[in-house]
């Protein structure tokens, strides 16, 4: 699913990275922990979470994260953008809770990193 | 690198792929009360030593030459596929692995087997033994190139250099409470092996493991060290601090067991998943830890598993 197609399922807006918007993403991740993306992610996924700190970036890069995206409207610092700037990963944002985000994406055909090949 | 490491890619295949990605998705099918007759054109034209028999969705048999021949001897030919075909059929499903499908063909010696979906029961496809090959050679051709680049350049590294034994040592600074920078030395390492070459799979294992070593060493000490050894055939990663220690490395060792305070878990971290990361993603994890002197966590990574 390309992330301009995520960006619309879920009334998002692009926080960093809007040239990346025809990129792929293959499946999805939901987790504000870290330790279980690192354990569960597969590469190529997309991270959804209600954390904004910088850890958050560096996670996403360890495990070859496409991009993120920040539910309940939470805006990351600057900080953290800055990285995600520096790692090329482009950051979302949408108002949608973690469960109601997720639920969109996998409704609309988004597979979780259990079932994706 | 020796024959082995070709075969060894073959065997790995078999388990990653899935029947339901090598088989034959267009499959000829009679119905129960076709005349068994009419299977000798089938037969013919589509070269088939045997066919799945299907009402509706459901497989309910399979109908093969040898019993095609039978009823010829008994001069049945119009007698109804049902009477004719068996009913227990042996099946694969489209999500095991290729491998589970080797065993059954070794097994059995059976020419085909039917493909169903575990969810629906339905039959989805058909495999043959020309099918794995087929898939399997498919999915080598892709993957060929990339993964010989990956296993010359970096084994590249150490034809070129000279010596009874050669180990590429890169070292981290690791400062306590800097958060900011919390992560930067895994971070610095995976570039470094993504430059050398090294396999994504292997770079990834490594990436998981340091990350959360490095955390542990930010999180609880004051200052540490992460050695990366790089050698021939694997990465050992130490990971040091003069930090409190570990009480019980037994507890500490249980996955969700944590001794991280508040503020770590806002992170992210801190859920006592770190060390069983580190474990899952490693070969071999050794960690010794004196109350009051430190810790010393070592993780090695074979590269040609």
């Amino acid at each position: 699913m390309k992330l301009e197609e995520v960006r619309r399922i879920l009334d998002g807006e692009v926080v960093s990275g809007s040239k990346s918007l025809d990129i792929e993403v293959a499946m999805a991740c939901g987790a504000d922990l870290m330790s279980d993306v690192l354990a569960f992610i597969k590469q190529d996924a997309l991270l959804i979470t209600g954390l904004t700190n910088p850890q958050v970036v560096r996670t996403a890069e360890m495990v070859d994260v496409k991009a993120i995206c920040f539910v309940r409207g939470k805006r990351p610092g600057q900080e953290t953008i800055t990285m995600a700037q520096k790692k090329s990963i482009p950051l979302l944002l949408t108002h949608l809770p973690m469960f109601e985000a997720c639920g969109r994406l996998y409704k609309n055909g988004l597979p979780g990193c259990s079932e994706a090949e | 690198m020796g024959k082995d490491d070709g075969f060894g890619r073959v065997q790995e295949l078999s388990y990653e792929l899935k029947v339901g990605e090598v088989m034959t998705t267009t499959v000829i099918t009679v119905a129960p009360d076709n005349r068994v007759g009419d299977l000798r054109e089938l037969f013919r034209a589509n070269k088939m030593s045997g066919t799945p028999v299907v009402a509706g969705d459901r497989l309910v048999g399979i109908i093969s030459i040898e019993d095609f021949i039978k009823c010829l001897a008994d001069g049945e030919m119009d007698c109804p596929v049902r009477m004719r075909m068996t009913e227990k059929v042996e099946v694969l499903y489209a999500d095991e692995p290729v491998v589970h499908a080797i065993h059954k063909f070794d097994r059995r010696g059976f020419g085909r087997f039917p493909v169903l979906d575990r969810k629906t029961g339905h039959l989805v496809g058909i495999l043959s033994k020309g099918d794995i090959i087929k898939g399997l050679l498919k999915k080598l051709e892709i993957d060929y190139h990339e993964e010989e680049i990956h296993h010359y350049r970096a084994s590249h590294i150490f034809e070129d250099i000279l010596a009874d034994k050669t180990a590429i040592r890169l070292k981290y600074d690791v400062r306590g409470k800097d958060f900011e920078n919390a992560g930067a030395s895994a971070s610095a390492l995976k570039k470094t092996l993504s430059r050398l070459g090294f396999h994504p799979q292997v770079i990834r294992r490594v990436a998981i493991a340091t990350y959360e070593a490095e955390m542990n060493i930010v999180v609880f000490t004051p200052k540490g060290q992460m050695l990366a050894d790089i050698h021939p055939d694997h990465i050992e990663v130490k990971a040091v601090d003069k930090g409190p220690g570990i009480p019980d490395i037994e507890r500490a060792l249980v996955p969700g067991f944590s001794t991280a305070p508040e503020w770590v878990r806002e992170l992210g971290f801190g859920a006592g998943m770190g060390l069983s990361n580190i474990q899952k993603s490693s070969d071999k994890m050794v960690l010794k830890s004196k109350v009051g002197k430190g810790t010393d966590l070592r993780m090695t990574f074979f590269l040609y598993r």
